[in-house]
């Protein structure tokens, strides 16, 4: 038996020795792996139809992003992801054909060009301090040959040229006082541009600036005694209106002859009835404008004589979008109602609010939830009158196109925002298929091979070819709905901001259901949001009749006090559970216990801000459970702000203070201090909760054996001097000292603790098994490093009698206790890493057989599958002839990258945030799924598919040959009976 | 047939004067007047008892040779070995899995083996045993090379490499506060 697996490991190892690469051919893209490009809740929206044969629009999203989409069918012409920080404050297209972005709080104004995207060119505004970002882009304004573009950004007023992004003027407002300006207005005719703000809360100004020069031509102020509550909203050309501070009294100023009339509305003359929360929206329609209090949208309209009008109340729900100008000088602008799965559009002129010039009632899934945005754009039909088309953004994040009553595409981007990833196993097949179905399937099945063994034998024409790829890519095997033997397909489930949850099928990566959790809808009076996402049962050897389900942990509310909602998904269906309420505590952890009860639920116990543990689920069983292992269970708190690392242990008795019998409380057990001035937690990584092991001794070069430390109680800490905690460049070598710790978090025992001089972070960092590999900054190199650190247990050290092991005494499986304080030793090096890294994970596998491959998201938004043994602490210059046969390889200062081995292969995962692996059935093959602004999907094999053949195996060429040889087999021997006769005849 | 033709062609009869027979019994014919078997037999016992040293002398002598031709097969095995190297692929497991089983089918048939030289003034034991082990001998030389390829179960790595962790007492989880 150990000769044959002796043998077995022996033949892993050569199967693995030869240096694996892990390209995959040009026509395997798409096998199995998929891409998904998305953008983001659109934040703005700006039309593009001067061509009538490119109809597109450009967004700006609250990913980053800006991307031109086709108005035909949504999808994305170009996309640019600007980096996290870059955040994008104003869209305009100039002159048709440059896109003007501007980010970064007003600092970085670009142009794209508009067909293709590429970036014409890019100018960083500086300013004396951080103020609002706002951009104008005259339509048809020339200065000298050129078209500037105003941008109002670091308190001071830019002047840039539409071609080339050079400087043409800048005008410093902070020298004027402390002014904030609200708007910047571009009065159509005059060579002059109005900057509109307030100085101290208190006092309304005006500057016209010559838009040659820059230089001052006018300033009027006036003081406001009410002060001003969010922003003056300009009327017309001479008029503004701005609400004061106490939010109940509306002023509407108006500038004649150089002086600035103020005139006075109470909220409540106006509006009959409470006006409470009172704000100005920001669509800018002449004439006109909207007030939205709790219960109502007020639209009111400003007469020439300076007269407040309410024209019309709306539903507080309802959407308006900014004004559109018609072509004959009017302005149109469209409401959007939501009602019961349907909504209704209306377009209505600005001078005549009194009837709708268009009403449409489309049909909407109401798990897409309100309509939070809406844009609109107008296009001449061919008898001349106006159409409209709206694009709405929904509650979910997703996108749509509304035209003539019809939803004509829409977009999922609510995806471009996944906060939390797993996975569920899809329903077990149903015996009793219909045998017409597996007739055709058998005659399907034999073409196809038929086919691909044409393929095989070069035979195939180009067409046949085509065809074999497409019989590849569209299987309708990967794509089931149904369990397969391998585990290849599941349901990938992601929790969105939006508050979504999808569940994607790994085959394909298509939709299977969406939920809009009713737990985690944001009301107006709190803001809800997903925090975390755990399995909660899963049904394997009891209640198999029972779907999985899923438990989705949200706070409502911004604070860490504010209560939780808890909500419990069905995996198969989509429905939410009714069996759980919301919350009365709060929540800041969620620790899944490794206990289930006969239901197959898993036990979860929620922290919230008081240290108070709660259990869950809320029955009697889990709690009897509970009660029994509670003395065993800890839980340990990371205090980043504090630099201090707590840990708790739960009191199984009741006390006066907890009323329920779910509720715990827990006891400050130790506690690791980092002095706050020297070092801050910038890292802590913890082992994955659901990682298989699948032995502990590690065999070594000459048969020598080492115990691995393996311990689920184990946190990885890394903390950096205050000093160093900025950006790269912050901090001198000296300065800045990275330490990174390995704290068991049932004691408090540091069990490992290393410094590293003149480093520092960002620090990311995977702990898996027995090691941990972590990728920082060293500052006197100039480079990236990636380190690892491995841990041994030296308790266990002495079993190495042979005779001792055969008749089993040894102490390798009693269980292990961490206040036993077994003796560790560990072994670390550090290696040169080229790249930057946003985040780094490790391939798992269902037994833990498999060797593992770090997987490395770059910053070039790719994963990068990097073997383990390239992070070997013992690697050493001139390994012997035992350790090269073990597979150590010689040490090198860098970490390769081999070309070969992106598992994203020729695809950007835009965004990246995070890399999830999740093990199939098949020991050798690890699911991985990257996501960020887009989501990707891949099975890797870190060691090949070393127990199933491949896919694109041709049984058919199998088959063939064995028929071939049993008749090749057949034939001879009637030949060599036949000679053998004759010679017996001779 | 051809070959037969030619023999018979060449040799058309013959006739056989000397009579190997010793019984009387078995003939229909009575000996001639005169001759007296017995005493033919009785001359000639002196040469047969020297035939029959000759020949189990000769026996023993070859059954020497038969315990000892293991001897030359352990040489060429090891020298096969030797050149096999201790790396596992196909030519060294090979090598040593026949150095394995040679011995082990020889042995199986010892008596076989012998069989032609028994003899009741024959000792076969002396030369059996050194078969038996110089086979043991080739045998061991196969589990030595088993050995130095790494493939018996002798290091403790051989068998803690599929123990499974020990189980830990306590659990505990936590982290950072969920933001």
């Amino acid at each position: 038996m150990a000769m044959a697996i002796k043998l077995s490991l022996l033949l892993l190892f050569f199967l693995a020795s030869i240096l694996p690469t892990f390209s995959i051919f040009q026509d395997q893209v798409g096998f199995m792996d998929w891409h998904q490009r998305y953008i983001g809740k659109v934040k703005d929206a700006v039309f593009h139809t001067q061509k009538a044969g490119r109809k597109r629009v450009v967004v700006s999203t609250e990913e980053n992003v800006i991307a031109s989409l086709d108005l035909r069918r949504g999808e994305i012409f170009w996309r640019h992801v600007l980096g996290a920080n870059d955040v994008v404050d104003k869209i305009d297209i100039a002159l048709g054909k440059y896109v003007i972005t501007l980010s970064s709080e007003g600092s970085i104004l670009r142009a794209w060009n508009l067909p293709d995207g590429q970036m014409v060119w890019e100018s960083f505004l500086s300013g004396s301090k951080s103020s609002k970002a706002l951009l104008v882009v005259p339509a048809n304004l020339k200065v000298d040959l050129d078209s500037p573009v105003f941008v109002y950004s670091g308190a001071s007023l830019h002047a840039i040229s539409n071609i080339d992004g050079e400087y043409l003027w800048k005008k410093d407002f902070a020298t004027e006082g402390s002014i904030d300006v609200h708007q910047l207005i571009l009065p159509g005719g005059n060579d002059v541009v109005h900057a509109v703000g307030v100085t101290g809360s208190s006092q309304f100004d005006t500057y016209e600036i010559d838009v040659k020069n820059g230089g001052l031509l006018k300033h009027t102020s006036a003081s406001l005694p009410g002060g001003v509550y969010g922003e003056i909203l300009p009327i017309s050309g001479d008029r503004f209106v701005a609400l004061d501070a106490s939010r109940s009294v509306l002023v509407l100023l108006t500038i004649q002859n150089g002086q600035v009339h103020l005139e006075q509305t109470h909220v409540s003359d106006l509006i009959h009835g409470s006006s409470v929360n009172t704000v100005i929206l920001p669509s800018k329609l002449s004439g006109i404008f909207s007030l939205r209090t709790d219960d109502c949208i007020v639209f009111i309209k400003v007469t020439n004589e300076g007269k407040l009008n309410v024209m019309e109340k709306v539903d507080k729900m309802v959407v308006v979008s900014d004004a559109l100008s018609l072509s004959e000088g009017e302005q149109a602008f469209a409401l959007v109602q939501h009602g019961d799965s349907k909504i209704e559009l209306s377009v209505r002129l600005v001078h005549d609010m009194s009837s709708n010039h268009l009403k449409e009632t489309v049909k909407m899934d109401h798990e897409r939830g309100f309509v939070h945005k809406i844009f609109i754009n107008n296009y001449v039909r061919t008898d001349r009158s106006h159409g409209f088309r709206a694009l709405i953004v929904m509650e979910d994040h997703s996108l749509l196109l509304l035209q003539q009553g019809e939803i004509v595409w829409t977009r999922d981007d609510g995806l471009a925002s996944v906060i939390d990833v797993t996975t569920s196993e899809l329903p077990v097949e149903k015996i009793g298929v219909s045998v017409a179905k597996v007739e055709h399937n058998l005659f399907e099945w034999l073409k196809g091979h038929m086919l691909k063994l044409k393929g095989t034998l070069m035979l195939a024409t180009l067409d046949e070819i085509e065809a074999i790829q497409k019989i590849r890519l569209q299987s309708s095997e990967k794509s089931k709905m149904t369990r397969d033997h391998n585990g290849f397909r599941r349901l990938l489930i992601l929790l969105t901001r939006a508050g979504k949850l999808y569940a994607l099928h790994t085959g394909d990566g298509r939709i299977v259901w969406s939920t809009l959790l009713q737990s985690l809808r944001t009301t107006s009076q709190q803001q809800c949001s997903g925090l975390k996402l755990h399995q909660w049962q899963v049904p394997h050897h009891h209640a198999l009749d029972n779907n999985p389900s899923v438990l989705v942990v949200g706070r409502c509310g911004l604070s860490l006090t504010s209560p939780t909602a808890l909500s419990i998904v069905d995996a198969y269906t989509g429905k939410e559970l009714p069996t759980m309420g919301p919350a009365q505590h709060s929540t800041v952890q969620v620790i899944p216990l490794p206990f289930r009860d006969s239901t197959e639920q898993q036990l979860h116990l929620l922290i919230d801000a008081d240290k108070h543990a709660h259990l869950y689920p809320r029955t009697p069983e889990a709690a009897r459970i509970f009660q029994r292992e509670a003395e065993n269970v800890y839980w340990y708190s990371v205090e980043s702000e504090a630099g201090i690392l707590r840990g708790y242990g739960v009191k199984s008795t009741h006390s006066s203070n907890v009323p329920d019998e779910y509720d715990f409380e827990t006891r400050n057990l130790w506690s690791v201090v980092f002095p706050s001035e020297s070092e801050k937690i910038i890292a802590t990584v913890t082992r994955k909760p659901n990682e298989v092991v699948h032995t502990q001794a590690k065999v070594i070069a000459d048969e020598d054996v080492m115990y691995k430390y393996i311990s689920k109680n184990m946190v990885f800490v890394a903390t950096v001097s205050p000093k160093a905690s900025g950006p790269i460049g912050s901090a001198t070598p000296d300065e800045s000292v990275l330490v990174v710790y390995l704290v068991d978090t049932v004691t408090g025992r540091i069990l490992h603790r290393m410094t590293h001089l003149g480093s520092q972070g960002p620090v990311h960092a995977v702990l898996s098994e027995n090691w941990v590999v972590y990728h920082y900054f060293n500052l006197r190199a100039h480079r990236y490093e990636i380190s690892v650190i491995e841990i041994y247990d030296q308790s266990r050290a002495e079993n190495k009698d042979v005779f001792k092991l055969i008749v089993g005494k040894h102490n390798l499986t009693t269980p292990v206790s961490s206040y036993s304080r077994p003796e560790v030793t560990t072994k670390s090096q550090s290696y040169f890493f080229t790249h930057s890294v946003k985040v780094i994970s490790v391939s798992s596998t269902a037994k833990g057989i498999t060797s593992k491959h770090l997987l490395i998201g770059t910053i070039g938004d790719q994963v990068l599958a990097l073997d383990k043994r390239f992070v070997d602490p013992r690697r050493s210059l001139n390994p012997t002839q035992a350790e090269k046969e073990e597979g150590l390889l010689p040490l090198t200062d860098t970490l390769p990258i081999i070309p070969q081995s992106y598992v994203t292969h020729a695809f950007k995962v835009e965004g990246l945030r995070g890399i999830e692996t999740v093990p199939a059935k098949l020991e050798s093959t690890s699911l991985v799924f990257a996501y960020g602004v887009d989501l990707f999907y891949t099975r890797i094999a870190p060691s090949r598919t070393y127990d199933s053949l491949t896919e694109d195996f041709n049984y058919a060429l199998l088959l063939l040959t064995i028929v071939a040889l049993v008749v090749a087999i057949f034939v001879t021997w009637v030949l060599s009976e036949r000679k053998d006769l004759q010679e017996k005849w001779r | 047939m051809e070959k037969g033709k030619g023999v018979m062609s060449s040799r058309k009869w013959a006739v056989d004067f000397t009579d190997n027979s010793s019984t009387p019994s078995t003939r229909d014919i009575p000996d001639p007047p005169g001759f007296i078997r017995a005493s033919v037999d009785q001359d000639d016992s002196s040469l047969t008892r020297q035939k029959k040293d000759a020949e189990s002398n000769w026996k023993s002598q070859k059954a020497w040779e038969i315990a000892q031709a293991p001897f030359k097969n352990l040489m060429m095995m090891g020298f096969m070995m030797w050149m096999a190297g201790n790396t596992v692929h196909l030519f060294s497991i090979g090598i040593t899995f026949s150095a394995l089983w040679q011995p082990l089918s020889a042995l199986q048939g010892v008596g076989k083996v012998f069989e032609p030289y028994k003899d009741s003034k024959v000792d076969l034991l002396a030369p059996k045993l050194l078969y038996i082990a110089l086979n043991l001998g080739g045998m061991l030389l196969g589990v030595w090379k088993l050995n130095t390829l790494g493939l018996l179960p002798t290091h403790a790595s051989d068998w803690v490499s599929s123990l499974s962790p020990a189980h830990e007492v306590e659990f505990s989880g936590g982290g950072a506060a969920l933001h």
